[in-house]
């Protein structure tokens, strides 16, 4: 029974190896169907245990890249302790990139951005929802979707602008005042932090 | 092809980008309002206790908390 299960595994994984040597497809564009000559060649070995399952079978497939560009774009929000917004379909949103402000529509170019203490604002029709992002990275898609991951992300509502100007004052003040480099960068972050969201509060 | 653009100033002084992301999102979070800044500080406590082995022995646990000494 086991020289057998040899052979079948190996001509499952040979059939597996001939497409890899073909050029590979984007993991957005496969079918997400389970291999079925795997889970045969697994069922006539062992009938009794299940197939095995691949952290590919728990996700939802990824909606494929279409030929034409889409009217929406899909935005994935997710900060590490809450989902603000899963799979929502959204105009445009607006990203605070290390490079500028960018804004993101459907369509949009593949890639991967670094995001810079700033505002995030999310627009669907009239609508406009902006958040201050702390920090965080938004990868773009082929397929018109946006994952957008940030530690903490804050209505403007939620700021107080006194605790601001303390923190804005206090830290200008360290960075004149630091002696080794670590001190200047955090001052220097701190800076930057909040000067973003003193221009974000007023802006 | 030449090495990427000037590195950012924290990364020149030796910071880690996880430390830069977590300092951010620190002065974030104490510019709150009451109650969403009690509610964040809240969220973030940690508690955990490290302890090196050598010879096959656990030494000393560190122990790092914000729960309150009971």
């Amino acid at each position: 029974m086991f020289r057998q299960a040899s052979r079948l595994l190996s001509r499952s994984v040979a059939a597996a190896s001939s497409k890899s040597a073909t050029s590979r497809a984007f993991s957005t564009e496969l079918p997400s169907t389970i291999d079925s000559t795997f889970v045969e060649a697994w069922k006539k070995v062992a009938p009794n245990m299940d197939p095995p399952q691949t952290p590919s079978s728990f996700m939802k497939a990824r909606p494929s890249t279409a030929s034409s560009i889409p009217t929406k774009l899909t935005v994935n929000f997710v900060l590490p302790y809450a989902s603000e917004l899963s799979g929502k379909e959204v105009d445009m949103v607006i990203i605070p990139a290390t490079t500028g402000q960018m804004g993101v529509l459907p369509g949009h170019v593949p890639t991967i951005a670094e995001l810079k203490p700033g505002i995030m604002s999310v627009h669907e029709g009239t609508d406009v929802k902006k958040y201050f992002v702390s920090s965080g990275f938004a990868f773009l898609h082929a397929n018109s979707v946006a994952d957008i991951i940030a530690i903490e992300a804050v209505p403007l509502e939620n700021i107080d602008p006194s605790q601001v100007q303390k923190g804005l004052a206090e830290f200008t003040q360290k960075l004149a005042s630091a002696a080794t480099d670590l001190e200047k960068a955090e001052a220097q972050i701190g800076v930057e932090v909040h000067s973003a969201i003193n221009a974000a509060l007023s802006g | 092809m030449a090495s990427n653009a000037a590195v950012p100033f924290w990364r020149a002084a030796g910071m880690t980008y996880i430390t830069y992301s977590n300092i951010c999102a620190n002065l974030v979070r104490n510019c709150l309002k009451e109650p969403f800044k009690a509610e964040s500080i809240n969220r973030e406590k940690v508690h955990f206790s490290l302890s090196k082995w050598a010879d096959g022995k656990a030494q000393k646990p560190v122990l790092r908390s914000d729960q309150p000494e009971v």
